[in-house]
């Protein structure tokens, strides 16, 4: 299939391979920002491919993991109440709330129904008139755009009956909380190429800079991973640190810009807490002034919903790259994909998920 | 910015196992599997779940017979290359052909929702009969109810089948040996992107059809070709749960070529885009074999002289014993572990 084979092939994998050997001498520690990323390591059994001196960490970049546990609950009492039709991505769906998730509302007779798209659940609000729809509208720069629209539609099209409840979060912010860390181990960064599709990446280089850490914009195929790799690791060997398109057919510095006119005619950025991590200042996006009225948030009151962290499982260490899945006690044992203690247990993207799909015989020999 | 403390950050607490059947526990998954092994078993089974196929298999008065039951509830009833009807009797007569039996009656149980119009019903019960024909088993028994409403979606179908297993024949999923060598009878993924592809609401459209098809004729000129361990078809939770299931049952560990896996360009294309995997995706109409190693060849060059097995070839090997495991090569040369799918498939976010 094109544009795909191209980035699978074999001979190219081995080739990249062989040229990043040849360029590392030391230790490095680099971090792919994306879970997509994470999993296609996993997926292509790459990971274990690699130079030992590179140590691969896995980032905060997915969605599903990094939502918020009290935006989890509020999704979950608005989905339980009746009138309501909750729409959503497919894997926000298996993500524990405190008490349980949206698959066990929908088992008592919520109605809860799976979109690919968020303009089709304007679409189910336009067909459903005395309902309530509700769109859970998560996700980083990629996603928000699409939701963006969605917001952007139902206004152009005097729809009442459809709100949204954003949990948007920011790729750069979460960066450089990272780095600023007083624990941070990170040397360089693998940049998430579809962010960057949308955002350009006119934002990393002063990052890069500040922090004296190679930024390398990536894509998600094995070529990809391995030409972004080289690249860190050519960087770092040279004491170079700057920021670097290695994904070129699909980012350009400045991005996209009609997506990020959408995005910015709706949200604005504003401080949002991070699952696992806590407030990150300026890291996400919330509904403008102009387009209060379609805050799920406020619509239906489950603004006061908090709900606290407990301390079973390690998710902030792991979506920090401080920790490696298996060395949380639970992974594997109390901690699985049919019954995640934690986020990143639960999305395909999510960094313990995809260790415990691709990788348990490392652990268990 | 100010330093953020990461320590002490964490996780939510643990979610509690549910106290109500949730639509991942009919996924053919480790959920089901959960709810067959905790639930059912404890109180109505009477073999170890390590023994258990896709049909029971009994002696009565020295002659084996394998028995098996399976109820059919798909949406849209009418998809690209097949229907409920046609679904319901290839389910049952390939659940007996996989213990190698020569399916010889099935029963046919309709639960019918109030107001499906007869026509609709009268072109199931026509593509029913040849499915039937096709498969050479008749319909011995039936029983028919109705609900009102909104108490079922349509139209439901239970089929049960009998079938004798010919002397000689011993075919389980607990056979598979070390050096066995693996084949799957065609391309994998087409019946469950073929139905999902005729939902409306996915906007996406392939010409694609559903593979739905009774195997019982492949299967007996592979058992006359050589010494066939294990058959399974690869339906709900696709060819891994099946590969995962049988490496648990022979506990053996099983190592399969990525490349040599079959995938339509269309099947291929639509799992990349909704972020699924060919491996789990359903089959109506292929089949997965261990066979003995030096009847590969012949029991190979047999199946593609089939009509349901001309896409057939060698997918992997069982490596060793003693582990149950399934390996992937995969197509740049890595190495990782197959899982079962843990519930529903859900299409990723972004």
């Amino acid at each position: 299939m094109k544009y795909l084979d191209e980035y699978r092939d074999p001979a190219k994998v081995k080739s990249l391979l062989r040229e990043i050997e040849a360029a590392v001498t030391k230790n490095w520690v680099i971090m792919e920002i994306c879970g997509g990323q994470t999993h296609a390591f996993l997926h292509h059994g790459l990971d274990a491919m690699l130079p030992p001196q590179i140590e691969l960490v896995h980032g905060p970049g997915c969605p599903v993991c990094v939502t918020p546990l009290e935006q989890i609950d509020r999704a979950i009492a608005i989905a339980s109440q009746p009138g309501v039709i909750f729409t959503s991505y497919g894997d926000m769906l298996r993500v524990p709330g405190s008490m349980k998730d949206l698959f066990a509302v929908r088992a008592q007779g919520g109605d809860i129904r799976v979109v690919y798209s968020p303009l089709e659940a304007v679409q189910i609000a336009e067909a459903n008139p005395e309902k309530q729809v509700v769109f859970f509208a998560i996700g980083f720069e990629t996603t928000a755009p699409a939701n963006a629209m969605a917001v952007l539609q139902a206004k152009h099209k005097n729809i009442k009956n459809f709100s949204v409840l954003v949990s948007h979060v920011r790729v750069p912010p979460a960066m450089e909380a990272i780095l600023a860390s007083t624990s941070n181990r990170v040397q360089a960064f693998l940049a998430a190429g579809h962010v960057c599709a949308v955002m350009g990446f006119h934002e990393y280089p002063p990052i890069a800079e500040k922090y004296r850490v190679p930024i390398v914009v990536t894509g998600f195929e094995p070529v990809d991973l391995l030409n972004g790799l080289l690249a860190a690791v050519r960087q770092l060997e040279s004491g170079r640190a700057s920021a670097e398109n290695q994904y070129q057919r699909a980012v350009r510095l400045e991005g996209n810009g009609s997506a990020q006119r959408a995005l910015r005619s709706v949200f604005v950025p504003m401080d949002r807490k991070w699952r696992g991590i806590g407030v990150i200042p300026q890291s996400g996006w919330g509904l403008s002034p102009d387009f209060q009225g379609f805050d799920a948030e406020k619509r239906f009151d489950v603004e006061n919903i908090f709900t606290q962290e407990s301390t079973l499982c390690i998710a902030g260490e792991i979506l920090q790259g401080l920790k490696k899945p298996f060395q949380c006690a639970a992974f594997g044992k109390a901690c699985k994909p049919g019954a995640p203690l934690g986020a990143p247990m639960v999305s395909s993207e999510g960094a313990c998920a995809a260790y415990y799909k691709y990788h348990r015989d490392v652990i268990y020999g | 910015m100010d330093e953020l403390n990461f320590e002490g950050y964490t996780c939510p607490v643990p979610i509690r196992p549910t106290d109500t059947v949730m639509l991942g526990h009919g996924s053919g998954g480790s959920l089901s599997r959960d709810l067959r092994d905790q639930l059912f078993l404890p109180e109505l089974g009477k073999a170890a779940p390590r023994l258990l196929d896709d049909s029971a298999v009994l002696t009565i008065e020295g002659q084996r017979f394998a028995l098996t039951t399976d109820s059919h509830v798909v949406s849209p009833l009418f998809f690209p290359g097949g229907d409920i009807g046609r679904l319901a009797i290839c389910g049952t007569v390939n659940d007996l052909a996989m213990v190698g039996a020569l399916p010889a009656a099935l029963t046919c149980g309709f639960v019918i929702e109030e107001g499906l119009s007869f026509d609709l019903l009268q072109r199931v019960v026509a593509s029913i009969k040849n499915a039937a024909q096709e498969a050479g088993v008749y319909i011995a028994a039936g029983d028919t109810k109705v609900v009102q409403k909104g108490g079922a979606d349509q139209l439901f179908i239970n089929t049960s089948g009998m079938g004798r297993i010919p002397e000689g024949v011993n075919i389980s999923g607990v056979n598979a040996k070390a050096g066995d060598v693996i084949i799957v009878s065609g391309t994998i993924g087409d019946h469950g992107i073929a139905v999902l592809s005729a939902r409306e609401d996915l906007g996406f459209e392939t010409k694609l059809e559903s593979d739905v098809a009774p195997l019982n004729h492949l299967v007996q000129a592979m058992i006359g070709a050589g010494d066939v361990h294990v058959l399974r078809d690869p339906t709900r939770g696709g060819l891994a749960t099946s590969l995962v299931e049988i490496s648990e049952q022979s506990n053996v560990t099983i190592e399969v070529n990525e490349q040599a896996l079959p995938v339509k360009p269309a099947v291929k294309a639509a799992c990349e885009m909704l972020g699924f995997d060919p491996l789990y995706i359903a089959n109506e109409g292929k089949l997965v074999a261990f066979v003995k190693e030096s009847d590969a060849a012949k029991i190979l060059g047999m199946m593609k002289k089939t009509k349901y097995g001309e896409d057939a070839v060698l997918i992997g090997k069982v490596i060793g014993s003693g582990k149950p495991q399934v390996r992937l090569k995969t197509a740049i040369g890595g190495t990782r572990l197959v899982d079962m799918l843990p519930g529903e498939m859900l299409p990723r976010i972004c």
